[in-house]
């Protein structure tokens, strides 16, 4: 019988939620990591046990912990006590945690800078990781996404991380952070093309290499933004909240942006604009059907300067048709005073055959729907605010 | 042997209790001790100081009798008590207000 392992990051710790393929009956582990900010958490889908997790503070700092059993024990891959921490020519070693922007001569470039809010340049400086996007095929790879945004990557089961340094040449000298900061959010890998990746950066936009990270462009041609920037048509500066693909047509890659829902069917190369009757197109997470690739799934948010659902009715709408004819879906939403939000990586699907859609809430609930949307029952009510929702399907 | 009292969330990293003993060789200063805590215990390396640049991260305080030493040079000497053992060098969360 196949099982549902959901991955939850919250505000104060990581929750891992078991279930069987019926998903009526859930055991709930956590927190783990408690009182730390939990940005992320994935697992491997080259052996499912391996889950990645990004746990932060502001005061202590960036931890990557690291689990081999499914989410029951966890280890910081770094250093072992005893061992060297230094290299043989005295250079400090790499560790789990240490994510250091790449100005070497060799391998990168001088460490420039990006706009500052006061229009000044201002030097690169390391937050956190948002964002943990585990190889399809390799266990120990594993790409993250960091704020200020840059990408990284280790290959030895994050115990070191390197930059992949070209993506700040893609314009990064515009690139200013928006009101949640420069994160790098979202990285999508083509399943087709190992070569490509997506990844979208707050207030910068959205990015594509086809070459395995030496060379990036941006992909924000369609994309209008004409409350946000002078130039709405701007190459680099968009809003991008969450992009999506579907496994089978990787082509076409869906983007929530701060405002409007948008469609690519050429790889990002051009977009247009997918939001029809919504009632409003601003909101965070963007989802794809595990088994139909034109339904898709977004949490309408009322505005940027109200982050909660119009109404005070928490609704989900979905799309049978690739966007532009939504429907709203309520059953087992609460629909009076809701004011919640659904943040940008708090939406994910199983693959069981019948398609189960999951998000988690500000308000530290988590929602299933085990029939694509139609019907939909909390898992958990109570938690901390819920950061990020992912799903493992066990087989 | 140096006294070291460190934080919660840092005690739970390491796996440690409340307060790790450490034996130092030379000066004991806020550099030397960090330098052996790190080494002892890699997990810690980044959580306290950065890993670079070695500058103490904004809402971390370190006491020692009585006294607040964040803002003393990571090379001064700690007091004799500290250096002693008599008194634990303290590695503290800063209040964040809310």
């Amino acid at each position: 019988m196949s099982k549902v392992r959901v991955l939850v990051g919250t505000r104060k710790g990581a929750f891992i939620l078991n279930s069987d393929e019926k998903r009526a009956k859930w055991d709930i582990s956590g927190p783990h990591f408690a009182g730390w900010e939990i940005y992320h958490l994935k697992g491997s889908p080259a052996d499912p046990n391996r889950i990645y997790a990004s746990q932060s503070t502001g005061w202590f700092g960036q931890i990557i912990q690291r689990s081999d059993d499914g989410g029951r024990t966890w280890e910081q891959p770094g250093t072992e006590p005893g061992e060297p921490t230094k290299t043989p020519e005295g250079f400090p070693m790499g560790e789990s945690n240490k994510f250091v922007y790449d100005a070497s001569d060799e391998t990168g470039n001088p460490l420039t800078t990006h706009q500052w809010y006061d229009g000044t340049q201002h030097p690169w400086e390391f937050k956190r990781v948002w964002y943990l996007e585990p190889s399809l095929t390799d266990p120990n790879t594993v790409y993250a996404g960091v704020e200020d945004a840059a990408l990284f990557r280790t290959s030895d089961g994050g115990k070191t991380w390197h930059e992949l340094p070209a993506l700040r040449e893609a314009k990064g000298h515009l690139w200013q952070p928006g009101a949640g900061g420069m994160c790098l959010h979202t990285i999508l890998q083509d399943p087709t093309n190992p070569n490509r990746l997506y990844i979208a950066i707050s207030a910068a936009g959205a990015f594509r290499t086809d070459d395995g990270g030496e060379t990036w462009k941006p992909i924000n041609q369609g994309l209008k933004s004409p409350y946000e920037l002078p130039d709405a048509d701007a190459e680099v500066g968009h809003c991008v909240h969450n992009l999506a693909i579907h496994p089978s047509r990787p082509d076409v890659v869906f983007m929530q942006k701060h405002w409007d829902v948008m469609r690519s069917d050429n790889a990002g190369d051009l977009w247009h604009e997918i939001s029809g009757n919504l009632p409003t197109d601003f909101g965070f997470p963007i989802a794809v059907h595990a088994h139909e690739p034109e339904t898709i799934y977004v949490v309408p948010i009322k505005s940027d300067s109200e982050h909660y659902p119009p109404e005070g009715k928490l609704r989900v709408y979905r799309s049978r048709t690739g966007g532009n004819e939504w429907e709203a879906l309520t059953n087992g939403l609460p629909q009076s005073d809701c004011y919640v939000n659904v943040l940008r990586s708090a939406m994910a699907v199983d693959t069981l055959d019948s398609c189960g859609i999951y998000f988690g809430t500000t308000g530290g609930q988590v929602y299933l729907s085990p029939d694509s949307g139609d019907n939909w029952m909390p898992i958990v009510r109570d938690l901390p605010a819920v950061l990020s929702v992912e799903v493992q399907t066990l087989r | 042997m140096i006294r070291v009292v460190i934080p919660h969330h840092l005690r739970t990293l390491a796996q440690v209790g409340k307060e790790v003993e450490l034996e130092l060789a030379g000066p004991v200063t806020q550099r030397s001790i960090l330098d052996a805590l790190e080494t002892k215990y890699p997990m810690l390396r980044g959580t306290i100081r950065d890993h670079t640049t070695k500058q103490r991260r904004a809402f971390i305080r370190f006491f020692a009798c009585g006294q607040d030493l964040s803002h003393e040079s990571p090379d001064a000497p700690l007091p004799d008590a500290v250096a002693t053992g008599t008194e634990p060098f303290r590695i503290i969360g800063a209040m964040a207000g809310g």
